[in-house]
């Protein structure tokens, strides 16, 4: 019989094998350039993070984006004033990340339930406008916060060379491969982090908010601070997801801040399977493959997809699948992100549990045990 | 003093659009006890009800003529909406009144979909936590919204008021101010629409039996039922009547704010503020809170109070939200110990 922990040492394995090679082993699905790859990995640390606090205490938080957007401002700062070295940006970011955490966290925990939604949902939008409005000195408004040339970037000034402006780990470009090398170790090292989280008294005490807060209060425990350290461990994950956004492209912009990318996270967390260790990461790899996929198809590679049907049938098919491609995308997702929720509220995680079962079920070798229903987490 | 003027009847008029869908926000979660985040969605159904009639009352017959040609050398083309050449002058009426006769085609319309939402998806939703409710809803503004856009494309739409009330009303005459106070027409009818609105609401819940049943369910649904009354049924119709107001509060709009796909969430957050300002499920509050945070709004967008403190103007709306729910998060008009934790 396997421990939980040989268990998680075996995910975690197996988790490191996948994202290494996923360069080549994503190539039959046209998703192994670079830039995609990134993506995949930093909205996966985006939302393993945000799993952290959704998935473990049930807190709902509608605000998550605005971590991201200070992560990427952070790491753009850093970029200009002190060096183009990645490892500052992302402390920066997630530094950043973490401490605005503290102080949303700090008031909006006060309330549960709809109201924390409200009102982390509140601080992010104060945050976007403010950073569309007032901040600009600091945000660059709409334009947008981009590196330059004439950055006086000081660490850089004393080591000679501060003219680069391209973002490096000691000398190696952030461009291409091992800039999704980069995201990529990053990423087994959240992941990793919120394995050990999850599985510790930590973890345990944060499920036990979850299930019944009422309860944790009567025995005597003050579910204030760890609540509250969820929140921050959560908001730093967002900031660092947000400063490799600014590592892969130096450029921060205030619509990362939108309460519509706090949504976005919402919907790769419930896709994939809230409070899984691997759901969210997998649901944020769906959302952005098939953003990348759907949104390319236009009406011609429709036509030619659907050209064996007969001209008349042919028209009426594209325009009604046309529908659900390219601009449309978002649509497909909505659709699907009401039917998970409605039907299968663990998302693909469970999803994939239930087939499981079936052929467990079905097979030989099956006991009784197995195949009892585990309540989705 | 002209400036403070003109700023409360701004804010007022911004007010009436929130307090109209907070509103159904509030009553929906009164009765039914779901969070419903497409509601701000309804206000741009019911918007685009309005664009919709707008559309099919300008359908234009074509006639080319033949012997006349135009500067460009082109034969000239005679373009008269059909509705004009049925029923002459009456139909150009018809057209310049397209707004307001939105309203008609709005309330079937957003009945039908208020009620198909409810028994279709959000039926299955009264027991699950508000977090789930939250999210089905959350997917079904974004489906309802690209529907939206797919059929009326990303661009704002301009809706014209009538031409009666298109100018603007001399408000510092009648008020006795001198001629310098100007107000356009229909956002005055705006604010007296909303306040109809709300009244209407208001008599059919206190001064109608139907109300009284609904109020009395939304006390104690479980005693309601046990009188035998199917109390489902009723709230599935309050539930198509939020959805109507939110609609004719779309539809009225147009002429202030071209609509697009995306007014309804921009709406909703802001809607859902007001509503949590005002106490979840309380209706008075739900107005009050309307029309204090859009006067409040307006008033911190004057440049004076700007100068003071940069940027308030964007973020006093959720400042008072946060302030309100640190301490007294039954909100204005809440009920005690109502979602009070």
């Amino acid at each position: 019989m396997e421990t939980t922990k040989q268990k998680d040492f075996v995910l975690l394995a197996i988790f490191s094998l996948v994202v290494l090679t996923a360069p080549f082993t994503l190539l039959p699905f046209g998703a192994a350039y670079p830039d995609l790859l990134q993506r995949f990995a930093i909205y996966g640390i985006f939302a393993i993070g945000f799993n952290i606090l959704f998935g473990l205490t049930g807190y709902l938080s509608f605000g998550h984006a605005a971590f991201l957007g200070v992560g990427s401002y952070a790491a753009v700062w850093s970029f200009k004033l002190f060096s183009m070295n990645v490892i500052l940006a992302l402390i920066g970011g997630v530094l950043m990340g973490g401490v605005m955490a503290l102080l949303i966290g700090y008031v909006s925990l006060r309330r549960s339930g709809i109201y924390f939604s409200i009102l982390t949902l509140a601080f992010a939008q104060m945050s976007y406008n403010l950073a569309y409005s007032v901040l600009t000195p600091i945000t660059n408004g709409e334009t947008g916060l981009r590196v330059l040339r004439a950055d006086p970037r000081y660490i850089d000034s004393i080591f000679g060379d501060a003219s680069m402006a391209l973002p490096n780990l000691f000398g190696i470009g952030m461009t291409g491969l091992s800039g999704f090398y980069f995201c990529a170790v990053v990423l087994i090292g959240v992941f990793y982090f919120s394995i050990c989280i999850m599985r510790s008294p930590f973890g345990m005490k944060l499920r036990g908010i979850k299930t019944n807060q009422v309860r944790m209060n009567y025995t005597g425990f003050n579910t204030r601070p760890y609540m509250l350290t969820a929140f921050v461990i959560s908001g730093m994950y967002a900031g660092l997801a947000g400063s490799l956004l600014a590592v892969t492209d130096p450029l921060a912009g205030a619509e990362r801040m939108q309460w519509t990318a706090s949504g976005e996270v919402v919907l790769m967390t419930i896709l994939g399977g809230v409070g899984t260790l691997i759901g969210p990461f997998v649901g944020a790899v769906i959302i952005k493959y098939f953003e990348n996929i759907f949104s390319a198809i236009n009406e011609q590679t429709l036509h030619s997809v659907f050209s064996f049907l007969p001209e008349g049938l042919q028209n009426a098919v594209v325009s009604i699948t046309g529908l659900f491609v390219g601009d449309g995308w978002q649509l497909t997702l909505g659709l699907i992100f009401v039917l998970v929720v409605v039907y299968l509220p663990g998302g693909v995680m469970e999803g994939v549990a239930r087939i499981g079962r079936i052929f467990r079920s079905n097979g030989p070798s099956s006991d009784g045990q197995t195949a009892k229903p585990q309540p989705a987490e | 003093m002209d400036a403070i003027i003109l700023q409360l009847l701004n804010g007022l008029d911004k007010g009436g659009a929130y307090a109209l869908i907070a509103l159904g926000l509030t009553l929906v979660f009164g009765t039914l006890g779901v969070v419903n985040f497409a509601h701000g969605v309804l206000f741009m159904l019911g918007a685009f009800c309005a664009v919709t009639l707008n559309k099919l009352l300008q359908l234009q017959n074509v006639i080319i003529d033949p012997t006349k040609t135009t500067a460009w050398g082109t034969p000239l083309e005679i373009k008269t909406p059909y509705i004009e050449a049925w029923f002459g002058d009456f139909g150009k009426v018809m057209i310049d009144y397209s707004v307001p006769l939105s309203i008609l085609l709005a309330i079937p319309v957003m009945l039908l979909i208020g009620i198909t939402m409810e028994r279709g998806i959000i039926r299955r939703f009264y027991k699950r936590p508000h977090a789930d409710q939250i999210l089905v809803t959350f997917g079904l503004a974004i489906v309802i919204q690209e529907v939206v856009k797919a059929a009326f494309g990303a661009n704002p739409l301009p809706q014209p008021a009538p031409e009666v009330v298109s100018g603007s009303a001399n408000i510092g005459e009648w008020l006795g101010l001198g001629p310098g106070l100007v107000y356009p027409y229909w956002r005055l009818v705006y604010l007296v629409f909303s306040f109809v609105v709300i009244g209407l609401v208001f008599s059919f819940l206190q001064f109608t039996t139907y109300g009284m049943v609904v109020r009395a369910g939304m006390e104690d649904r479980e005693t309601v039922g046990l009188l035998g009354i199917d109390i489902e049924r009723r709230f599935t119709v309050v539930f198509g009547m939020a959805t109507v107001v939110a609609g004719v509060a779309g539809v009225m709009y147009t002429p202030i704010l071209p609509p697009d796909y995306h007014m309804g969430m921009d709406f909703l957050v802001l809607s859902f503020v007001v509503v949590v300002v005002g106490g979840m499920g309380s209706l008075p509050g739900a107005v009050l809170a309307g029309f204090l945070l859009g006067v409040l709004q307006s008033f911190a967008s004057m440049n004076e109070i700007k100068s003071i403190l940069p940027g308030i103007d964007q973020i006093i709306i959720y400042l008072v939200a946060v302030v309100i729910l640190l301490v007294r998060p039954r909100g204005l008009m809440g009920r005690k110990g109502v979602m009070e934790s």
